[in-house]
């Protein structure tokens, strides 16, 4: 039975109206609009539905929408904004987070399909891993499957954005 | 947002944004092209496009921007940025200037199926013939205006110049038509012959185009057009387009495919096992079976639920553990065809192969294979279907809108005009042809009994065990060198299941519409050797065809490219060991001597060239391979391997440096950096082809390391990622890409999406042989298969 909930995303609490246990990617992409989050498998093994909760990735295609109540979710689309709280800079969201920069400076993707957790995932490893080592970016990219082969690039690309955001954006 | 499609030609509808989504408002106003009204255009019908019209292709905005209707699409090749670029160059405006359109069959002109790394190459000269007329034009208004005269006239970003005064193509003809029209020369239709393949236009330097000699843009790398609004949530992708009204359907069908032939015949359907779900309706048509509800996730939930009896399959396949022996068994009992050629794909077949090896000084026989694998693109195959008295809308992720709506056409019974297809950005798609129109005809036959817009996205198992799969290869070889070094014979034997033909229609066929005569053909086929100078060759194509058989197969990244080059790659190294030769001096001594098959090019100077080019970046050490074998337990290698394609479709040439780590205990091949370059004649956007090389390389090294697709003697078991694994972050390759840019090659410009993925392959294969001096025939190169071929050859 749909059930009437709130849930807050990117900053902003919704009302939302669906079943407890709807997977939280349905709201997103059905009922919020975010299409940063997407439907690839529905089983929680390819990774691109992630989203933060509370900072830190989960799959939401496999998130009953009941279990982010009183959480922060953030999305793909929440990724400037975040940052710029992460910087404490008051002023207007930044147009792009630095990992999302290095994405365009690499030129990562090709379908992009797949992007969005890979962006979720490497912002959850720079929260807490400023300097990551090679094998660090390996092992917490690792449960995110990219069928284009975009995976060196990445890697490029979260180094790149690592040494920006280590200087605090600059 | 530049990628979506079609806002200002479809001003009719109210278009809302909001995060990436696009939601369509259908009205029944008049069409309007930049302003324009086009009276015949509608939202329900392809009432035809002028191809030869300038109108058709290009559109000039007040703002001095141009809208490009390429008749391209999305599927992350970078190929649309290409043909902006192409655009851009003749029309001497910036990439920020451009917009990019999707096929769309009422809309756009058609430049074909976007297939087989054809974007560049067939829907180039189109995309120039437009641009160039248009130039032309937009010079012919300046020089009115300005009253100077055409040959006075400079453009630079839109702006012509000329006698000190200046006026942008804005300012000449923003939002009004050109009203010019191509001349038959341009062939602007193509050859109908050749459908669904474009083959009109006009080739780089051919007049009116520039002088190739003047490019600026073209040649250089540009930022992807689409990359901006993948990495901010905000592009559009076939599973984000939403219709007012707009319910969702799910396909119920039994988890695996069977034999092609059989389908899925249904014994009962017991609607009460959800009643428990409300809104919900159950699609059937024959055996096509689907539920619809106005919310996604109670569609899941009742397609997982819905309890239906559907007939055993016969248990006829091979399966997959012994699919290579199947092969064997149908040859056996007669029912390969054996050809040396497919639809356009010819090996030659001269002198007498079987006295070149009875003199030669080294003789390899073997026999190689390379297992079934599924495209998988990690978004699932989705389509939107609004089927009303009016006519039909269809949106697809699709590699050909007009085939797509031959598809929807087809399965609704109704004429392809009635039919408007738009294609939408895809999330990945590898030649899945089932891409074309699986989730089409299911979201057509969904909408058309619930009367309202249907969505349909396949789930995860359904896009791998009802998806068209890759086909096993099974390769017998045998090669012959003689004293100096020199390949004196190759005689090859490839047993390969048949396809071509996108009449595989999953849903037609479940909803009970005859399927067609001649289901499968050979195809795909690809011969190891065009690389080399070998004075007798036999080559034969065993094919086996599909109905009651096999399971549905389609092409996959360059056919069966990949698997004969793994395996000719593999012969040739083994010959050149044989011959106590460095690889690379042995494939510099027996390069093809002179011109390719179609004598199109000159295939010669492209390989040695991308070998050179490979092995100055890798810093190659001449030696003979497996000459620094080492009893540790942790060994590294080196290997080559390069390809030519040389047929009617695609002539790129490349070469692959591979380098190996080898743990004799686990069995783990490591690939540490895989070095490729790549020719295609005059490379149009270098920067796009590094991308696809980075990619290319990534997606073949899975599928030889990792992938193979599971199936039992009666049906599919290869169902999610766990079932069909492919390579993860942890195992992937540095690799270098090479661009060679050709700027005598005019007017060659080719693709490289295929090319790129068919040497690496071979090239690890060899590295391993010279990391351990043993030869692993078979893929996927897994641990457990290692660690058995290092067991049998004694070595660990």
């Amino acid at each position: 039975m749909a059930s009437k909930l709130k849930i807050k995303v990117n900053g902003l609490v919704h009302s939302v109206t669906a079943s407890l246990d709807t997977p939280l990617l349905y709201v997103l992409h059905n009922e919020l609009h975010l299409h940063g989050p997407r439907f690839g498998c529905g089983l929680a093994q390819c990774g691109a539905c992630s989203v933060l909760l509370d900072g830190k990735e989960i799959r939401s295609c496999v998130t009953p929408v009941a279990a982010v109540s009183g959480k922060a979710v953030t999305t793909l689309e929440g990724l400037p904004a975040l940052w710029a709280k992460q910087r404490g800079t008051a002023a207007a969201a930044p147009a792009l987070h630095p990992l999302q920069q290095a994405w365009i400076d690499v030129q990562v993707p090709h379908c992009g399909y797949c992007q969005n957790g890979m962006l979720i995932q490497a912002t959850d490893l720079l929260s807490t891993t400023k300097n990551p080592t090679e094998d660090q970016i390996r092992t917490a990219m690792n449960g995110h499957l990219c069928r284009c082969g975009t995976y060196p690039r990445i890697l490029t690309a979260i180094k790149q954005a690592a040494a920006v955001m280590a200087k605090g954006g600059k | 947002m530049t990628g979506f499609l079609h806002e200002k030609e479809l001003s009719r509808r109210t278009f809302l944004k909001g995060g990436g989504a696009l939601i369509v408002g259908f009205s029944v106003a008049r069409a309007a092209v930049a302003g324009v009204a086009r009276a015949a255009d509608s939202p329900y019908a392809s009432n035809g496009v002028d191809q030869y019209s300038v109108d058709s292709w290009i559109v000039i905005n007040s703002d001095n921007t141009a809208t490009i209707k390429t008749g391209g699409i999305r599927q992350g090749t970078g190929s649309d940025t290409g043909l902006l670029m192409i655009a851009g160059e003749e029309l001497n405006m910036d990439m920020s200037q451009l917009q990019f359109v999707m096929a769309d069959t009422s809309v756009t002109p058609s430049t074909g199926k976007h297939s087989a790394s054809n974007t560049i190459k067939d829907a180039g000269p189109g995309v120039r013939a437009a641009a160039a007329s248009a130039a032309q034009a937009l010079l012919g208004l300046a020089s009115t205006q300005l009253g100077v005269p055409v040959a006075a006239l400079s453009v630079s970003k839109g702006v012509v110049s000329g006698g000190g005064k200046n006026v942008t193509y804005g300012g000449l003809l923003g939002g009004k038509l050109f009203n010019v029209r191509m001349p038959a020369s341009y062939n602007m239709v193509g050859d109908p012959n050749s459908f669904p393949f474009f083959t009109g236009g006009i080739l780089a330097g051919q007049a009116p185009s520039k002088p190739v000699s003047d490019y600026k843009l073209v040649g250089t790398s540009p930022p992807r057009i689409d990359i901006p609004e993948i990495v901010t949530g905000t592009g559009v992708y076939i599973q984000s387009i939403r219709l007012p009204g707009m319910l969702h359907g799910r396909i119920v069908r039994p988890r695996g495919q069977a034999v092609y032939g059989f389908g899925a015949p249904i014994v009962s359907v017991d609607e009460s096992s959800i009643s428990h779900l409300h809104g919900i309706k159950v699609v059937r048509r024959g055996d096509f079976l689907g539920v619809v509800a106005a919310h996604e996730y109670d569609a899941i939930q009742a397609a997982a639920q819905l309890k239906v009896k559907w007939a055993d399959p016969p248990a006829i396949l091979a399966g997959s553990g012994d699919e290579f022996k199947g092969m064997r068994a149908l040859d056996s009992a007669g029912k390969t065809v054996t050809s040396n050629s497919d639809l356009g794909f010819v090996a030659p077949n001269n002198g007498n192969v079987d006295a070149a090896l009875a003199s030669a000084a080294h003789v390899v026989s073997e026999t190689y294979g390379w297992p079934t694998n599924v495209h998988t693109p990690i978004g699932p195959q989705c389509a939107v279907a609004d089927v009303t008295p009016q006519g039909t809308r269809v949106f697809s992720g699709t590699q050909g809108a007009y085939e797509t709506r031959q598809q929807v056409a087809f399965v609704l019974g109704v004429p392809e005009s009635q039919v408007r297809v738009t294609a939408c950005a895809m999330g990945g798609c590898f030649g899945d042809g089932a891409q074309y129109f699986d989730a089409a005809q299911a979201a057509a036959l969904m909408s058309q009994t619930v009367g309202a817009p249907v969505r349909v996205q396949l789930m995860r198992w359904d896009e791998i065990s009802w998806g068209q799969t890759s086909p096993a290869s099974l390769m017998d070889v045998r090669a012959g060198v003689d004293g100096k070094g020199n390949l004196v014979a190759f005689d090859f034997t490839h047993f390969y299941p048949q396809y071509w033909t996108d009449d595989l229609q999953t849903n037609a066929e479940l909803a009970g519409l005859p399927r067609p005569a001649a289901p499968s053909y050979p195809s795909g086929n690809f011969w190891p050797t065009p690389m080399y100078n070998i004075p007798n060759n036999r080559y034969q194509l065993k094919s086996i065809p599909l109905l009651d058989t096999w399971i549905k197969v389609f092409w996959m990244r360059g056919g069966s490219a990949p698997h004969v080059t793994f395996a000719g790659e593999q012969v040739i190294d083994q010959l050149a060991h044989a011959a106590n030769m460095d690889p690379v001096a042995f494939r510099i001594q027996n390069v093809t001597q002179g011109d390719d098959l179609l004598n199109q090019g000159q295939g010669r100077d492209e390989l040695l060239t991308v070998l050179n080019a490979v092995t100055s970046a890798a810093k190659w050490q001449p030696r003979v391979t497996a000459s620094n074998l080492s009893d540790a337990n942790v060994v590294t290698g080196r290997g080559v391997a390069w390809s030519n394609n040389d047929n009617t479709k695609t002539y790129a040439q490349t070469a692959v440096v591979a380098d190996v780590e080898v743990n004799k205990k686990t069995g783990k091949i490591t690939v540490k950096h895989v070095y490729q370059a790549v020719s295609s004649g005059l490379a149009v956007y270098p920067g796009g082809i590094e991308n696809q090389i980075v990619g290319g390389v990534t997606q073949i090294l899975s599928r030889l390391l990792v992938e193979k697709y599971r199936y039992s003697k009666t049906n599919v078991t290869s169902t999610d990622f766990v079932s069909y694994p492919i390579m993860r972050f942890k195992d992937a390759p540095q690799v270098t890409p090479i661009v060679i840019q050709w700027s005598s090659r005019v007017p060659f410009m080719e693709g490289v999406g295929e090319p790129v993925a068919m040497a690496a392959a071979a090239a690890v294969a060899n590295a391993f042989f010279d990391a351990t001096g043993v030869r692993l025939r078979t893929a996927p190169l897994t641990p457990a298969h290692v660690r058995a071929a290092l067991k049998a050859a004694g070595v660990a």
